[in-house]
């Protein structure tokens, strides 16, 4: 089933670049991409819980602001240590200028 | 083609080389020697939340599951003895023998002595164990002493002190982290210590630890003052594990040296992390010696390269962190090589010394905020000095100038 939820507009956020925003207490990281889709995935990292926003988007790629894990933010998938596990990703939309995610179920 | 790898040092370094040697599709024997009976873990949390914890785990980096799971001969307990350099040798306190066609010497750095009569009396901090007899100690109300203001000393005192227990740090320099953090980025970690009722004493210096009458520990010092106390802990740095080496007619520079691919003077012995001493082509060649946990990881990672086949410098900007209430501190780049430093103010509070050299070049960036918002900065800063970039020290310091957009122009 589909939930979908206004996380923030989409000029709340740079280009390729992400903010931390928090839907019914639970921590969400919503990028921005170089080519301006907006992406979802949870907002701490699966290593050791640090916020993800406040870490670099390079390309589609968010690193770890502590640690320097990284993932492919499209997909959640961890791409070097000391990540071990795949970070949950969300679908992503902008209607009217908000963007909005599913947290499904 | 090499055939077979020893690791000398289950650590971070030793497993990371372990675990990138079959990442990168090596079939060989690799066996994994460690001298503690864990498997291996993470360090950098022992003098943080596993301190704090009521009921500590070590944060496994691989477990002995996985490492066999991917044919990874782990071998806990177990010290190695000597190596034998003709035989393609190492041989262990348990009796065993492993020959190997590579040896990758990881074998870390212990605490540095304080070298004062009753010097046994003091905690210190190194393995899980230590965390495990030193945690209890920082119970509600409880008086410690902390001989050190390095980054174990101090993130040992503020967990102390969120504990509820009154701390004093004794330190010999003239101010908290000398070696490695500017003196304003320094000056801030010390206020928000006092801040927490944290007495902070620089410029003195121990001459013996004793135990009172009543168990508890007595601290004497240069001035012939003493200091009652219920633990101490010195955290006064490390030194590297060298001796292996050494007794097998290697290298030692403040550390095993190594040359900028890590291979140490015979060619199939490489050395990493804390125990290794490297030239940094960054800076000039200066040999430079780590002790940090990401110096750890990329190493391990750079010398599983070498093994299979790379010959590529290690060129990694050096990046620490440290943690103490809620303020991190980061630093990329090596502080002490700057003749100049830029200030950055951040909007969100974080504040950020740039280190630039007689060239104007960035060499550093030290960063503290609160959590983590100076990080992102400190990251933008080291591939900044990782480009070797001349960046204008006005947009350096303006706060409304994009570091990511200077970070474009230089790269």
């Amino acid at each position: 089933m589909s939930t979908w939820i206004r996380a923030c507009r989409a000029d709340d956020i740079e280009t390729e670049d992400v903010i931390s925003v928090t839907l019914n207490s639970r921590i969400y990281a919503i990028y921005r991409s170089p080519e301006d889709d907006f992406f979802a995935t949870d907002g701490l990292c699966t290593h050791e819980k640090v916020h993800l926003a406040d870490g670099l988007v390079m390309g589609h790629v968010i690193e770890c602001p502590k640690h320097n894990g990284r993932f492919d933010y499209r997909s959640g998938a961890g791409l070097c240590a000391p990540i071990t596990e795949r970070l949950r990703t969300y679908p992503a939309k902008v209607e009217h200028d908000d963007v909005l995610i599913d947290l499904g179920d | 083609m090499v055939g077979s790898v020893v690791i000398v040092g289950a650590g971070e370094a030793g497993a990371r080389t372990a675990v990138a040697l079959r990442e990168l599709g090596f079939a060989g024997p690799v066996t994994l020697i460690g001298d503690e009976p864990l498997e291996p873990y993470e360090r950098p949390p022992l003098s943080k939340a596993t301190l704090a914890a009521a009921e500590p785990a070590p944060t496994i980096v691989r477990s002995r599951q996985q490492l066999a799971s991917t044919g990874i001969d782990f071998v806990a307990g177990v010290a190695v003895r000597s190596i034998d350099r003709d035989d393609q040798s190492v041989r262990c306190d348990d009796g065993r023998e492993v020959r190997y066609q590579r040896l990758v010497l990881a074998t870390g750095a212990r605490p540095r002595a304080l070298s004062v009569p009753g010097e046994e009396h003091a905690h210190v901090l190194r393995t899980f164990a230590d965390a495990l007899a030193l945690g209890p100690q920082l119970g509600g109300h409880r008086r410690l002493v902390v001989i050190g203001a390095g980054f174990i000393g101090l993130e040992v005192a503020a967990v102390a002190s969120a504990q509820g227990c009154s701390v004093v740090v004794l330190e010999s320099a003239r101010r908290v982290m000398a070696r490695a953090v500017p003196s304003p980025i320094a000056e801030l970690v010390a206020d928000r210590h006092r801040m927490a009722g944290v007495e902070i004493r620089c410029s003195v210096t121990v001459t013996a630890i004793e135990v009172s009458d009543g168990g508890g520990r007595v601290v004497v010092l240069g001035d012939g003052s003493t200091l009652d106390c219920d633990a101490v802990v010195a955290g006064v740095g490390a030194v590297p594990n060298t001796e292996l080496a050494y007794a097998a007619g290697l290298r030692i520079d403040n550390g095993i040296a190594v040359d900028a691919r890590l291979r140490t003077d015979d060619p199939a012995i490489f050395a990493i992390g804390d125990c290794c001493s490297f030239p940094h082509p960054l800076f000039g060649g200066r040999r430079l010696r780590l002790e940090a946990w990401r110096n750890a990881i990329d190493q391990g990672a750079h010398v599983a390269r070498a093994v299979v086949g790379g010959d590529k410098a290690f060129l990694s900007v050096p990046w620490f962190w440290s943690d103490q209430y809620e303020l991190t501190l980061q630093i990329a780049g090596i502080p002490d090589v700057a003749v100049d430093e830029i200030q950055r103010t951040s909007h969100n509070g974080a504040v950020i010394r740039f280190g630039l050299d007689g060239e104007q070049r960035i060499v550093s960036a030290s960063g503290i905020g609160i959590g983590t918002t100076a990080a992102k900065d400190i990251r933008i800063a080291e591939m900044l000095i990782a480009a070797g970039a001349h960046p204008d020290p006005a947009a350096l310091a303006d706060a409304g100038a994009s570091l990511k957009l200077l970070l474009k122009e230089h790269t």
